[in-house]
């Protein structure tokens, strides 16, 4: 398996189940289920392991390794300088070779075979891929300046097509050219990449990429953080180069040109940084830029924020394959509470899937009166 | 057996938080040191003291060892399931309870971590702190007074052990008992007037009890701090200095280091010297105080003083520093241990010189450094050798060195710290037999059944 | 061993011993004991001065012939074995900045820019005013010229030639230009006065930052964006060896706008920020010089306060912003002036 030969280097000195502040649990998979097995210097122990062939590759085991949210704390964290650069690596390696071994988790078996037949894991047909729009007027990519490329959470989630219909209708207002692809597009595969699935990544991408390179696209707004990372990390060593920005760092320095309405309700507002916008791609800025220029927003910060960011628990598939979720301790449940504690009154998301996984945490943690969650697209439009 | 006994943790628990699967039992057969793996049949995370109890009581019943555990970090194998049975995994236990800002007290569950209560104080009660070992932040409070350990007020206010003022514990047999002020008065100020059965859990690797909450002492947190670093060549020196700088009652943390890497620093002996104060103009004053003490030395430009500007103080003043895990990566390989021993300070110049001459004989990376405890009071000195993890000779190299180690310690006069299990046997070798004896009655009462982490303290 | 370029009879006939009368750190009752003391060390004798001089290098500039008192000086108190620093403390920075050998050849071109042993410091080189620059940075070109403030002469004749030698083959030898920009101006003193006292040979064309900054200023004179604030500068001690770069910080400031407010402790009255001392384990007078430098210049009011030398901003940046000004390095403001 590829990067094997760092796993012994792991000290299980635990650095990367903290954030940098040291709060609380950070690591979602370990919060969840607090054996050691489930930190990351577990993972890569068992993983040395299963190599030495002393552990096999059980059920539970897989379970231990599909339950990584890829949320990038432990990189963040670790005590060692540069090797904790290819931990998440290694584990995408371990997934990777578990899957060739067989072992993999339910769910997961589910989501990647849904998108290897549909291209996507709502099991839809990408020719459909435009139902989102809902009515909406938006122009069929061509030579506008930007591509808005919508993930399939965007694209097939009810809650992710309103924020997808969110976003695009405040960078129409903010005069932002763009255009979209309603019939064509596959899942990004970051969560496939993730996963392991790297040989249904790479097919994905390919076919994203030949599309995208037949409209000669040069630049692309993203909505979900995800797919700013396939597409500007992962898309280029494929032949896909492109500018690729998220679409709150196309916005952040459009909103001077936005009118807001004289009677705007006052909030408190905490943003939660998504994992592949923070950590991943190191933009703390851009959406808080946003939210401080909205009128009548104050905004607060939880204990653990930017490169401290809890993950909300949906990254590396978990938001489809839901290994994460039950119990008291999932990482949304425990965000949505650390944002009522910090006084928030909302909960600002700038990623679909985070959407998704921290309303059923304000519903699971009956949190609804205390605490709402939008999308930053969402509070910026309530206030015109 | 083992179903059975899964299956009457999870009526406690919790099915979600017990296992007798073979990943955790592969993981938690081990620590990150040299000790070879020692199997627990279950692993339980008990939520409260109620559970630890249940747990226990089941244990008695089924006569099944039972391995209290923090955050495992100890090194020196001390959570391994020697007899088997059930290790506790304690870290589900992790909530402050209670912080007296006027008495300076913190009251903390038996698995609340190092770095919470860190992370706790700053924004609750930014003028307190608690004395940080310099082990991982996961590291538990409980886990380290158990070990009488050390940390960045060391100085000032002794061993964490010294810091404890009150525990509440689940004794072997099952009862819930309180020591310190909090049995008499519910308020956790002191473990004095009383007699002092705090004594009976502290020092004893886990084999008398499970220690469910304790209190410990909070102290004023500085506004402004700095850390100096003094310089020798001569070891012989290094009681003296020692001493010299302690006098001034300065210093809440003092820690000496000899290592040969940086190439820059070998073969000289550093001693970082942190401090604070509420103003800038104390601080001075402070320091004054500190480089008066040894200005004789300065002055035979013997040693000195390492000119440090500011920016490059932070990597000094960080809490816990993690240089000390960076150790482990010293020979890409995820690994090192470190014998501790408590000694007299007069012991550095020969601790120091059986240290080099140890590292060399056994061909191991090294590094050897102390902490003082008190006022000049003693010092955990320590010896500290990395291994490659996947090289089962390195590892050997190093285990062999530890041993070793142990064994000059001991003759030197010292006591190996958190001692591994062999080396509670060589300790126990060198013990007035009625003290031992004593022990083995001690938990005999306290533990008829023997299932108190069997195996640790045993001749 | 080549000695120190220095004529005893100059000091012999010399009307004014500048060089020790104008000393801010070591006093002397009258011209006559100063004279006396200077031919002490000139005749290689123990001198008080020897065991109180704070190696600020000024005396090099007081002197009005050039008769590099200064680095007399050092000579004479490494000969007498009068250590300014504990053997520990110089000995250990003596290995920390040993050249490491880890130098490889790096296809460089003009401009190239020695950043001196400090990488930290590369990010500076950017923008406009550094368009095209190489940067070349590491110990094994270290300028070695600390080493005079630890009494250490031999060090610098035994690491500099190598340094010289390291940046000809290792970068110059092979690249488009024969001219070394000196980042930090220790390198330029190394380069320029140091060498020349100590015979030692330089192939290269050190030059000053000031005048890369001033000559590219002129050429950039469009992108100007005066700062139109006022600024206290912090003269470093290495600028006493090339003392003529003063004037030409001078016209750089008044390109950029920035209003180098007159201040006691400037140009030639300048004081140390106080890192020497504190390594000399004179602490208490590198407060005091802390203390009389920040309080002169708050007395001037000023926005920025600009440090030629990195050392003297690590020692003095952190106290300076607390009061309130904004510690600043030569370069980045005149970066801020480019509007980068
Ligand atoms: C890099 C590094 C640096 C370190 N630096 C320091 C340092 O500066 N100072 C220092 O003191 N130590 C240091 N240590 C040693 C050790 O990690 C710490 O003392 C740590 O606090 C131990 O806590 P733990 O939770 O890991 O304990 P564990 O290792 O889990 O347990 C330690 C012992 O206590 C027992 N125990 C644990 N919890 C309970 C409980 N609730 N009730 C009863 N018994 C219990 C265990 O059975 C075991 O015998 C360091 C370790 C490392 C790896
Ligand atoms: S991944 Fe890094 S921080 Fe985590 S246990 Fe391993 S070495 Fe320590
Ligand atoms: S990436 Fe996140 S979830 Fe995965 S092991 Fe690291 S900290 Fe845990
Ligand atoms: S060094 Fe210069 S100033 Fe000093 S005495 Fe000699 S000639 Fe005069
Ligand atoms: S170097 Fe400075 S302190 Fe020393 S004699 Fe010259 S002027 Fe005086």
């Amino acid at each position: 398996m590829e990067h094997e030969e760092i796993l012994h280097r792991c000290f299980r000195c635990g650095y990367c189940k903290l954030p940098g502040n040291y709060v609380d649990i950070n690591c979602p998979a370990y919060l969840a289920f607090r054996f050691e097995t489930y930190s990351p210097g577990g993972r890569m122990w068992l993983l040395r392991a299963w190599l030495d062939e002393k552990i096999s590759a059980s059920e539970r085991f897989a379970e231990i390794m599909f339950s990584c949210a890829t949320c990038g704390n432990c990189v963040e964290h670790c005590a060692f300088p540069e090797f904790r650069d290819r931990l998440l690596l290694a584990f995408t390696a371990g997934k990777e070779a578990l899957l060739d071994a067989g072992q993999v988790p339910a769910p997961v078996r589910d989501y990647l075979t849904k998108i290897q037949l549909h291209g996507n894991p709502y099991g839809k047909s990408v020719k459909k891929s435009g139902q989102w729009l809902d009515g909406l007027d938006v122009a069929l990519f061509s030579d506008q300046e930007h591509l808005f490329f919508i993930d399939d959470v965007g694209t097939y989630d009810p809650r992710g097509q309103e924020i997808a219909r969110s976003v695009v209708t405040l960078l129409q207002k903010a005069g932002i050219s763009f255009g979209i692809i309603t019939d064509a597009m596959n899942s990004d595969g970051n969560d496939v990449k993730a996963m392991g699935e790297t040989a249904l990544f790479e097919d994905l991408a390919e076919k994203n990429i030949k599309v995208l390179n037949k409209l000669n696209v040069k630049k692309i707004i993203t909505l979900s953080p995800h797919s700013l990372n396939a597409l500007k990390n992962d898309y280029p060593a494929l032949g896909g180069q492109y500018q690729v920005f998220h679409y709150t760092q196309v916005l952040a320095f459009a909103m001077a040109g936005l009118t807001f309405s004289d009677k705007e309700p006052e909030a408190k507002i905490a943003y939660h940084d998504p994992c592949y916008l923070g950590r991943h791609n190191t933009d703390y800025e851009s959406a808080r830029m946003i939210l401080r220029s909205v009128p009548g927003v104050t905004l607060v910060e939880m204990d653990r924020n930017r490169n401290n960011a809890l993950c909300c628990g949906g990254g590396g598939g978990n938001f489809f394959t839901d290994i994460l979720s039950g119990g008291d301790e999932t990482s949304a449940r425990v965000r949505v509470r650390e944002a009522v504690d910090a006084g928030a009154e909302i909960l600002a998301v700038a990623c679909p899937m985070c959407a998704v996984m921290l309303e059923d945490a304000v519903k699971a943690e009956n949190l609804d009166d205390r605490i709402q969650v939008l999308e930053v697209s969402e509070i910026v439009r309530q206030r015109f | 057996m083992t179903t059975d006994l899964i299956n009457r943790l999870a009526k406690i628990v919790g099915p979600g938080f017990v296992s007798g699967e073979a990943e955790e039992r592969y993981l938690y057969s081990m620590d990150p040191g040299t000790m070879p793996a020692a199997a627990p049949d279950a692993v339980v995370m008990p939520a409260n003291t109620e559970e630890v109890q249940q747990v226990i009581l089941l244990a008695n019943e089924l006569k099944v060892p039972i391995v209290p555990m923090g955050a495992g970090l100890v090194l020196s194998g001390l959570t391994r399931a020697l007899r088997g049975g059930i290790i506790v995994d304690m870290k589900r236990m992790n909530h402050i309870i209670e912080v007296n800002p006027q008495s300076r007290y913190a009251v903390v569950e038996g698995g609340a971590s190092q770095g919470m209560l860190k992370s706790y104080l700053k924004k609750h009660h930014p003028q307190l702190k608690h004395s940080m070992p310099d082990a991982p932040p996961i590291a538990t409070m409980a886990g380290n007074v158990c070990i009488h350990g050390s940390g960045h007020l060391s100085v000032l206010g002794g061993s964490h052990s010294d810091m404890l003022t009150g525990m509440e514990v689940v004794l072997p047999s099952g009862e819930i008992i309180r020591t310190g002020s909090c049995s008499v008065s519910g308020e956790w100020f002191a473990r004095s007037p009383l007699p002092d059965l705090s004594g009976l859990f502290v020092g004893w690797a886990g084999t008398t009890g499970i220690v469910t909450r304790l209190g410990i002492k909070l102290f004023p947190s500085y506004k402004h701090n700095d850390v100096l670093i003094f310089v020798a060549e001569d070891a012989d020196l290094m009681p003296e200095i020692i001493s010299r700088l302690t006098s001034t009652q300065v210093a809440e943390d003092m820690t000496p280091w000899m290592s040969p890497k940086p190439a820059w620093a070998k073969g000289f002996l550093h001693i970082n010297i942190a401090y604070g104060a509420h103003t800038k103009k104390e601080l001075i004053f402070k320091r004054n105080l500190l480089q008066a003490s040894v200005r004789e030395y300065i002055d035979q430009k013997i040693a000195g003083f390492l000119p440090l500007p500011p920016p490059q103080k932070g990597r000094f003043l960080e809490i816990p520093s993690p240089d000390l895990a960076r150790f482990a990566d010293l020979r890409k390989g995820g690994g090192f241990e470190y014998v501790g021993a408590l000694m007299a300070i007069e012991h550095f110049p020969q601790a120091y010189r059986a240290g080099l001459a140890i590292a060399e004989k056994f061909n191991v990376s090294y590094s050897l450094g102390s902490r003082i405890i008190g006022a000049g009071h003693c010092m955990m000195f320590f010896f500290a050798y990395a291994f490659n993890r996947a090289d089962a000779e390195d590892v050997k190299r190093a285990s062999d060195a530890l041993e070793a180690t142990n064994e000059a310690a001991l003759k030197i006069g010292g006591i190996p710290w958190k001692a591994e299990e062999p080396a509670q046997k060589q300790i126990i070798d060198k013990m007035d037999p009625n003290t031992f004896a004593l022990m083995d009655r001690i938990r005999s009462v306290l533990d008829p059944n023997q299932i108190m982490n069997p195996g640790n303290w045993e001749k | 061993m080549k000695s120190i370029k220095f004529n005893p009879d100059l000091c012999v006939n010399c009307e004014t011993i500048d060089c020790l009368m104008k000393c801010q750190y070591v006093t002397f009752s009258d011209i006559a004991e100063a004279r006396e003391e200077k031919l002490k060390i000139n005749d290689g004798k123990d001198s008080r001065v020897l065991h109180e001089c704070l190696t600020c290098y000024s005396c090099q500039e007081y002197c009005p012939y050039d008769n590099n008192p200064f680095f007399l000086l050092v000579e004479r108190q490494e000969e007498k074995g009068v250590l300014p620093a504990p053997k520990p403390i110089v000995e250990e920075q003596l290995r920390m900045m040993a050249p490491k050998g880890r130098i490889t050849k790096q296809a460089v071109s003009g401009p190239v820019v020695d950043m001196c042993a400090f990488p930290m410091l590369t990010g500076c080189v950017r923008g406009k005013l550094f368009e095209g620059a190489s940067t070349i940075v590491g110990t094994d070109i270290f300028c070695n010229i600390m080493w005079l403030h630890f009494a250490k002469n031999s060090t610098i004749r035994e690491r500099v030639p190598q340094m010289i030698d390291n940046i000809m083959s290792f970068y110059l030898k092979d690249s488009d230009t024969n001219e070394l920009v000196c980042f930090h101006d220790e390198c330029y003193g190394t380069y320029t006065s140091v060498a020349d006292a100590y015979g030692i040979e330089v192939p290269f064309k050190p030059i000053h930052q000031f005048d890369y900054y001033n000559q590219r200023l002129d050429i950039l004179k469009d992108h100007i964006k005066p700062i139109n604030a006022k600024i206290v500068y912090q003269r470093p001690c290495s600028n006493r060896l090339c003392p003529q770069t003063d004037q030409v910080l001078d016209e750089i400031f008044e390109k950029i706008g920035a209003e180098r407010v007159p201040r006691k402790y400037d140009r030639e009255n300048a004081l140390c920020c106080g890192g020497v001392p504190r390594a000399h384990q004179r602490d208490e007078l590198a407060d005091e010089l802390v203390e009389k430098n920040i309080n002169d210049m708050l007395s001037v009011g000023a926005t920025y306060c600009v440090f030629n030398c990195p050392f003297c901003m690590a020692t003095l940046g952190q106290e300076v912003a607390e009061q309130g000004l904004m510690p600043i390095l030569v370069s980045d403001l005149v970066q801020i002036a480019l509007g980068e």
